[in-house]
């Protein structure tokens, strides 16, 4: 047999309690051509540090708790195959615009906030009563939404966006993505509710459209689409209000 | 997620975001470079309404300004200007096609088919205006 | 929910879509072309534009041409100045911006109809 490959995987590391701020730490790990970034730190974290965390879950691509920065660029590390970066070495960084807890963990709780108060369900102006059965929904009222219907909430977006990074009230691309969704469900009447949320000045009109929410997405959810349209919508709701101060709402 | 659970005891490290952040990757930069492109946009508009305000200064106010416009120092402003106005109008029309959802029908229209209409209609108009003002 | 917002972001659109369609081909034709002399010489003289500046549809094609990208460009600017990192006096820098423009159109408007 050959001579084994490995690859550096360059990791940051935050031990709160020993530190006062973040530092690397280089490990040499064996290079197989089918693994992944969350493979290598997984052999790290079970063969060669048990003291590094990280958040992982799934493995597929489906869970989104697995995002950090490889090589600069916010991405799933169970969809970031090393081969990609070998021989090269592989630095690996919690998701940016995020506050570190320890190690590639970092705090979300600001996403989930933004997330509730967007109202990600159906919300009806009254409930329909389980008697009267389910909401039917046609192939085309379905493939209205769909697409941002499959978003993961793995935050990669708000990694890439500036405009987060540089105002940390921003609602962000993820929440107005799925504030759209909802608002082009059929079967939801939460629109006018959600607005006040999404068209604040925290909300669509920080967006400066760079478009690497987008770029990064794994889901192709397009959160930049969303959120320009969104704009739109509202400017129309706008302009009509002023035109016809009398239509209905 | 907060009442019943205890804090986390130790401070969470908040990265600082410098204002050159655009410099970091080449995505970022062309995004600034588009932005930019609309000061030169706007330098031009108002350079042109200046034509129309020495216009109406007479003759060899107007006469003077137009020979001006020949110098390197202007030459070179539009050139400059003209290569930040393309790329504007390049990146708009890719990213409408993103904002407006163009329908026929039942049909909805890819957004390369809207990009590759607007960037049509673009050499329409830019024609229209060629000839106008030229032949 | 933010009321103001809307109507710029409507103006910076509708800048953004003259700004596209048009500038490319006048900053070729008024900055490059003539003045190179590329294409006729009379093309921009003193007797051909103050003929076409009489007709009204003229003016209101100038003044799309100029005020309307104006709106793009403060639109745009005040968000890059967000992106650069501005945050204090941020009010001030708005009006700055958006002030920049209404005065232009009120500029614009007195030398198409005031002045020519």
């Amino acid at each position: 047999m050959g001579e084994k490959k490995t690859i550096t995987l360059t990791v940051t590391r935050y031990r709160p309690e020993q530190e006062e701020s973040p530092t690397e730490q280089s490990y040499e790990v064996e290079f197989r051509d089918d693994w992944v970034v969350l493979d290598a730190l997984n052999h790290i974290k079970d063969r060669v540090d048990g003291t590094l965390s990280f958040r992982w879950s799934c493995r597929m691509g489906v869970c989104g708790s697995c995002g950090m920065m490889v090589n600069g660029v916010p991405k799933l590390t169970c969809a970031a195959f090393l081969r990609d970066y070998y021989p090269g070495e592989v630095r690996v960084e919690p998701l940016v615009n995020f506050p570190i807890l320890r190690d590639l963990v970092v705090d979300i709780d600001d996403f989930m906030q933004k997330l509730k108060a967007v109202k990600p369900w159906i919300v009806r102006r009254e409930e329909k009563p389980v008697a009267e059965g389910e909401y039917l929904q046609t192939p085309d009222q379905l493939a209205e939404y769909k697409q941002f219907s499959m978003c993961i909430n793995c935050l990669l977006c708000y990694a890439a966006c500036p405009v987060y990074g540089l105002e940390p009230e921003f609602i962000g691309p993820a929440a107005i993505a799925l504030a759209h969704r909802y608002n082009l469900d059929s079967r939801d009447e939460g629109r006018e509710g959600r607005k006040q949320v999404i068209a604040s000045s925290a909300g669509i009109w920080e967006c400066t459209f760079v478009g690497e929410c987008t770029e990064v997405c794994p889901k192709d959810v397009d959160p930049a689409a969303a959120i320009q349209r969104t704009k739109v919508a509202t400017t129309t709701d706008w302009v009509k209000s002023i035109l016809w101060p009398w239509g209905k709402r | 997620m907060s009442e019943s659970e205890p804090e986390y005891p130790y401070k969470a490290y908040r990265r600082p975001m410098p204002a050159t952040w655009w410099l970091r990757n080449r995505k970022y930069f062309m995004f600034m470079m588009r932005e930019l492109s609309s000061v030169f946009v706007a330098l031009f508009v108002l350079l042109y309404l200046y034509a129309f305000f020495l216009l109406s200064k007479g003759p060899v106010v107007y006469g003077e300004f137009q020979k001006s416009l020949r110098s390197g120092g202007f030459i070179a402003f539009y050139v400059v200007a003209l290569l930040f106005a393309v790329y504007h109008s390049c990146t708009w029309f890719r990213l409408a096609a993103k904002i407006q959802v163009v329908r026929l029908g039942r049909w909805t229209v890819p957004g390369s088919l809207v990009t590759a209409g607007a960037f049509a209609g673009w050499v329409v108009v830019s024609a229209a205006v060629i000839t106008f003002f030229a032949m | 929910m933010d009321k103001g917002e809307p109507f710029w972001w409507g103006m910076f659109s509708v800048g953004g879509v003259v700004a596209a369609l048009l500038v490319p081909i006048h900053i070729f034709l008024d900055g490059l072309a003539v003045p190179l002399g590329l294409l006729r010489a009379d093309a921009l003289s003193y007797e051909r534009m103050l003929a076409l500046v009489g007709h009204p549809l003229f003016k209101i094609y100038l003044f799309v041409l100029v005020v309307l990208p104006l709106y793009h460009a403060a639109h745009r600017i005040r968000f890059s100045l967000y992106d650069l990192g501005v945050k204090e006096f941020r009010i001030s820098m708005d009006a700055l911006c958006y002030g920049g423009a209404l005065v232009g159109t009120g500029v614009v408007a007195y030398v198409l109809w005031g002045l020519l």
